[in-house]
């Protein structure tokens, strides 16, 4: 089997590495862009990061919960549509 | 039929319908040459049509519209011909010879429903849609898909029911047909509502679209991604437009989308959920309701059709090939399906907004309305969702799918026709994104929207990798099982039947007892009788003369009393 680039951890490193600069050029962008804020909480520093962040780790946190209540093996319904 | 107009134009939904009906004939080269011809002759048809009232005539004594055309019907008769040319080029191969057929129905049943002027086309309309999607999900010909199109007819002639009654009422109440703004005053408005609201996935009964739609053969949810849910979002853009409890229903289908995306291990599943939030964020949109927000959701409306068919391609290709569709059973198939992949990350770039993709000149229209009107938690709910779009499609479903462990699995990449169908729908993502002026220049109000400042740039792209940073921060919360998220068609699928099963034990266990009772009852009679015959009984000793005449006396005195009382 001939092997993919990704399949490279040294090019996975690299990559994560890439994101990771990507990430704080984003915020450090803010430095140079007023991001006309519309209220007063998006005037904080940064503040579409942290919240994109935030919200996505309750959303995950929700549907973790969500999923203790809800979830069941995915053969649930073989039986029960006759 | 008399037709008020000199030159005779003619309906391009029709020519769709009637298209697809014949196609179910054609075999061979003619059928590949047919299935492509018909949407693009569709669009011709639409492009030729003059503004206004094209088709009009009396029906029962109201003055019907069965085709009118402005700005907004167009865009959602261009987009839903587009979308049926490239689901057509995807599913030559398709060996049903149903489903292509079907779907052209539903199709040109959905361009009908936008071209109608008046509620009783639209509802004819409305109803053939449901029944060519409900073809389009049976012809997988399993019986897991036979079942679900069972379930999603029944909602769908439940919604039709509700809409019809609601126009009944509306025309009874006013006496006009026209299909116009309405607001929700009256309860026949509120059925229309209702009707509009279940077609487009609203809750309480959102979940016929993720129960039915992954039912349906690899190409067959392509076409259903696209119809139903966006000829909701039109009929709620011209009826209902600045509802505001449509903020509060599309805030929560947004969300409810990501979460239920988050728990599923379907792929496909996954971008059903995923359709229940795009149409969230239009439906908060027309809640809204000023100019910005309305083009902002008839443009997302038009970007959304074109990335989810894209996603849903993707991952169509991915099933045919290889024939799962569970995330935990899938993983490593960039290695040898590239253009799936490639075609794939576009898709679900442009559905996360991605600057450069379709997703960022459309969707951003939505927030900047909430910003300008001030509305401070509705503009925070859209962001944070914005963000959790990138989690729960952008991100999950190529990870899980292309990447993530290696399944081990090689399939080649899908035939040619296949891949070009990607292939087109990946170049409208990117080019719209690039070049959104002529997508502007199709909305219903004069656009006044630069979605490129780097003010607009610089934040979205924070929300969106730190969107990601989160997915693989968190990636073992994220962790596929083989389980299903249980949703409201629980309720139809196991409650009710459990309380029927219940009602029809009890009712049995009541009939057993009542016959036995009666039995009983008779038996004693009978031996009372018996008993009552024999020599001394009741019934058979002779009594005394006296007696007779003294009862007979008492009788006739009663008779007497009572004839005065």
């Amino acid at each position: 089997m001939n092997r993919h680039w990704l399949d490279d951890p040294i090019n996975m490193r690299l990559l994560w590495r890439v994101f990771l600069y990507g990430l704080a050029v984003v915020v450090a962008a803010e430095l140079a862009v007023s991001t006309h804020p519309h209220f007063a909480i998006d005037a904080v520093f940064g503040f579409h990061a942290w919240f994109g962040f935030l919200a996505c780790a309750a959303l995950i946190l929700a549907a973790k919960a969500l999923g203790l209540l809800l979830k069941r093996p995915d053969t649930y319904y073989e039986h029960r549509d006759d | 039929m008399s037709i008020g107009m000199t030159e005779f134009p003619v309906h391009p939904g029709l020519v769709l319908i009637g298209g697809g009906v014949l196609l179910a004939a054609l075999h061979g080269r003619a059928r590949a040459a047919a299935i492509l011809a018909l949407p693009l002759l569709t669009l011709c048809l639409i492009w030729a049509l003059p503004d206004g009232a094209v088709w009009r005539d009396e029906l029962l004594g109201y003055a019907i519209t069965p085709l009118a055309v402005d700005n907004l019907s167009r865009l959602f008769a261009t987009i839903f011909a587009i979308m049926a040319f490239g689901g057509g080029l995807f599913a030559l191969d398709q060996p049903s010879r149903i489903e292509v057929p079907a779907a052209f129905v539903y199709a040109g049943s959905a361009i009908g429903v936008t071209l109608a002027g008046d509620l009783i086309t639209l509802f004819v309309f409305w109803e053939l849609m449901a029944i060519g999607s409900t073809l389009v999900i049976w012809s997988a010909g399993t019986r897991a898909s036979y079942a679900a199109s069972l379930r999603y007819l029944m909602i769908h002639l439940l919604g039709g029911v509700v809409l019809f009654a609601g126009i009944t009422g509306h025309i009874a109440d006013t006496g006009d047909v026209a299909f116009v703004r309405m607001a929700p005053d009256t309860v026949a408005h509120w059925l229309i509502l209702a009707g509009f609201l279940i077609n487009a996935g609203a809750p309480p009964l959102s979940a016929w679209l993720p129960d039915a739609y992954p039912e349906a053969s690899w190409s067959g949810m392509v076409f259903l991604s696209a119809f139903t849910t966006k000829a909701a979002v039109y009929v709620l853009l011209r009826g209902f437009p600045g509802t505001e409890l449509l903020i509060w229903i599309g805030l929560f289908m947004v969300l409810y989308g990501i979460v239920f995306a988050l728990l599923e291990n379907d792929m496909r599943r996954i971008l059903a959920y995923s359709i229940v939030n795009q149409v969230g964020f239009m439906v908060t949109g027309i809640g809204i309701g000023t100019e910005m927000a309305l083009n902002g959701a008839a443009a997302h409306a038009f970007t959304h059709i074109i990335y989810k068919a894209l996603l849903l391609m993707s991952a169509g290709s991915v099933l045919l090939m290889t024939g799962r569709r569970k995330c935990s059973e899938l993983g490593g198939l960039f290695h040898t399906m590239p253009a799936a992949t490639i075609c794939g990350i576009i898709g679900a770039l442009a559905i996360s907004s991605f600057p450069l993709t379709s997703g960022f000149v459309s969707k951003s229209m939505i927030s900047q309305a909430a910003a300008d009107g001030h509305m401070l938690y509705v503009w925070m709910l859209l962001a944070a969702a914005s963000a959790g779009v990138f989690l729960h499609a952008g991100i999950k479903f190529p990870w899980f799918v292309f990447f993530q462990k290696d399944s081990g699995l090689r399939p080649p990449d899908p035939s040619g026709h296949m891949r070009w169908a990607m292939y087109l729908f990946s170049f409208l993502c990117i080019a719209m994104g690039v070049w959104p002026e002529p997508l502007y220049g199709l909305l219903p109000y004069p656009a006044q929207y630069e979605p490129y400042t780097a003010a607009h740039v610089v934040t979205q792209l924070q929300l969106l990798l730190f969107s990601g940073l989160a997915f693989f921060v968190m990636l073992g919360y994220l962790k596929r099982t083989p389980t299903i998220t249980l949703d409201a068609d629980w309720t139809y699928r196991v409650l009710l039947t459990r309380l029927s099963r219940h009602a029809m034990r009890l009712a049995r266990r009541a009939i057993a007892l009542a016959t036995a009772t009666t039995a009983a009852i008779l038996q004693h009679a009978t031996a009372l009788i018996e008993r009552e015959r024999s020599p001394n009984g009741l019934l058979v000793r002779t009594g005394s003369t006296r007696g007779m005449a003294l009862w007979v006396m008492v009788m006739l005195v009663s008779y007497l009393v009572l004839y005065y009382v």
